[in-house]
């Protein structure tokens, strides 16, 4: 075999001319952080909403969260990216749709809100799951202590709820930290894009992807860890691992 | 095959009036001139690759998960490596990796004095198999792990060595409670199939796409691949919800 290994090439100057590969890999592994953080957010916000529609007695807010839910849900995320990225913007009026095409950092918004939309369906499923756990009695306790739907939802079911959902959820976002790397193809520079670029210019295709993995793998840790000393900070004492 | 065309063709047009009629100037004669080849080369390819890479995840999963659970501290070190390795890196990244690693590992393993020819779709299915097989893995565990012990305790006392009670007490059983988990994962590995297009395979996305760029019709093309993507991942997991009913009433 020929292959020429060369774990040097870490330290050596890109063609790009904005520093070493090392430095290329390190910024699309920012881009990666950034892009997730950032639909992070949007997924919390909608699929919250949604998961707690998803639970209501009202009729039409529970069909419009399952519509919503099985429209994101059964949509590869790729597709979606593609129908947020070169769809949309021929659909909308066209001053609106020229200003989307010509945004700068199109990828970065349209990965930002496509992944964000594509988690909030699975970050849904995981809240309306968290509320419908808790026994019944607690909402019956909210309204007879005189507490309107959204109080008690505020006060009573959301906070219990959203602490026992925190460990899917905390797999949910990994799941998003991975899927950025789908956004590649709409040309946003994340860490998998950033390896790839690393791998045309160097030809040094083991050495590229291994740091990419190592680089993705320390993420994981990261997050497993953040995630346990959150799980532990808000743990409920006499709930399930919920300390004293 | 002619019954087959002409209810696909039926189904096809059908989404094409609703699509026009929701859009004004939705152009239905390219999907109408394509629609056979994104059927019959795209998704033919598309489903060969997610039954095929469902079917060896599988058993190459509960391989993992029997390692995991062995006992034997290597095999659980492997199994439990394995896994974790494959469930934190993105499926793009490993994609990448298989198709340039692959050539490499085949002249290794056939002695050859150079990288060999893997071909697209091979790559692919290894690639696909190996990754899906770590989740299948999970949900296979998690499967062992819900049999009770007394069951497997029996089968010993029975006489049974360690295969027997394996695959005439717990896997039947692991299976049969895990099978709605195992098809969910399956229908995500039919949307995940789509990735490939980073390799510009013919999958149904990829075939859609390349008519998509050829006629510069990306809005008809990509909105016609999200309904169908849609329809058989919404339909499998209809078909899941009702398995799921018939299993947990039989238990």
């Amino acid at each position: 075999m020929n292959y020429n290994w060369n774990w040097g090439i870490y330290w050596q100057q890109s063609p790009e001319g904005t520093g070493t590969y090392a430095m290329l890999l390190l910024s699309g592994l920012q881009w990666t952080i950034i892009t997730a953080l950032c639909a992070w957010v949007i997924a919390l916000a909608i699929g919250s909403t949604v998961g707690v529609m998803r639970t209501l007695p009202s009729k039409w807010a529970n069909r419009f969260a399952g519509a919503w839910i099985e429209l994101f849900r059964n949509i590869p995320i790729l597709v979606q990216l593609f129908l947020w990225f070169f769809v949309l913007p021929e659909l909308l009026p066209k001053t609106m749709g020229t200003a989307l095409k010509q945004l700068p950092n199109a990828p970065f918004y349209i990965a930002v809100v496509g992944l964000g939309f594509a988690t909030s369906a699975r970050v849904a499923v995981q809240v309306a799951a968290g509320v419908k756990s808790l026994p019944r009695g607690q909402t019956m306790a909210g309204y007879a202590l005189g507490l309107s739907t959204a109080q008690t939802y505020q006060h009573v079911l959301l906070p219990m709820a959203f602490r026992i959902v925190l460990p899917p959820l905390t797999s949910e976002f990994l799941n998003l930290i991975k899927n950025t790397s789908v956004a590649l193809t709409i040309g946003l520079l994340e860490l998998t894009f950033r390896a790839r670029t690393m791998q045309e210019y160097s030809f040094q295709v083991f050495e590229a992807f291994t740091a990419a993995t190592v680089l993705y793998l320390i993420l994981n840790v990261l997050v497993v860890f953040g995630a346990r000393a959150l799980e532990r900070s808000v743990a409920v004492p006499g709930y399930m691992g919920g300390g004293k | 095959m002619d019954i087959i065309i002409s209810f696909l063709g039926f189904f096809v047009s059908l989404i094409v009036g609703i699509l026009q009629f929701l859009i004004p100037n939705f152009d239905g004669d390219v999907v109408n001139r394509s629609w056979q080849y994104l059927f019959f080369e795209g998704m033919r390819f598309t489903l060969l690759l997610t039954l095929l890479a469902t079917v060896l995840g599988i058993a190459l999963g509960t391989v993992i998960a029997l390692m995991r659970l062995s006992g034997i501290a290597p095999l659980v070190w492997f199994a439990t490596g394995y896994t974790t390795l494959f469930r934190s890196l993105p499926l793009v990244l490993v994609i990448f990796w298989f198709y340039f690693l692959l050539p490499y590992i085949g002249a290794w393993a056939w002695g050859m004095d150079r990288p060999m020819t893997v071909g697209a779709f091979n790559s692919a299915l290894v690639t696909f198999t190996l990754f899906e097989a770590a989740y299948f893995a999970e949900i296979m565990r998690a499967g062992i792990q819900s049999i009770p012990k007394g069951q497997a305790a029996a089968g010993h006392a029975l006489g049974l060595n360690y295969r027997q009670v394996m695959t005439t007490i717990v896997l039947p059983q692991a299976f049969r409670n895990m099978l709605p988990v195992l098809l969910t994962q399956t229908i995500v590995l039919f949307q995940d199939t789509s990735l490939v297009y980073v390799l510009a395979l013919t999958d149904f996305l990829g075939a859609a796409s390349k008519v998509a760029q050829r006629d510069g019709r990306l809005v008809e093309m990509y909105l016609f691949a999200a309904v169908i993507y849609f329809i058989v991942s919404f339909s499998l997991s209809l078909l899941v919800k009702r398995l799921q009913d018939r299993v947990a009433i039989i238990r």
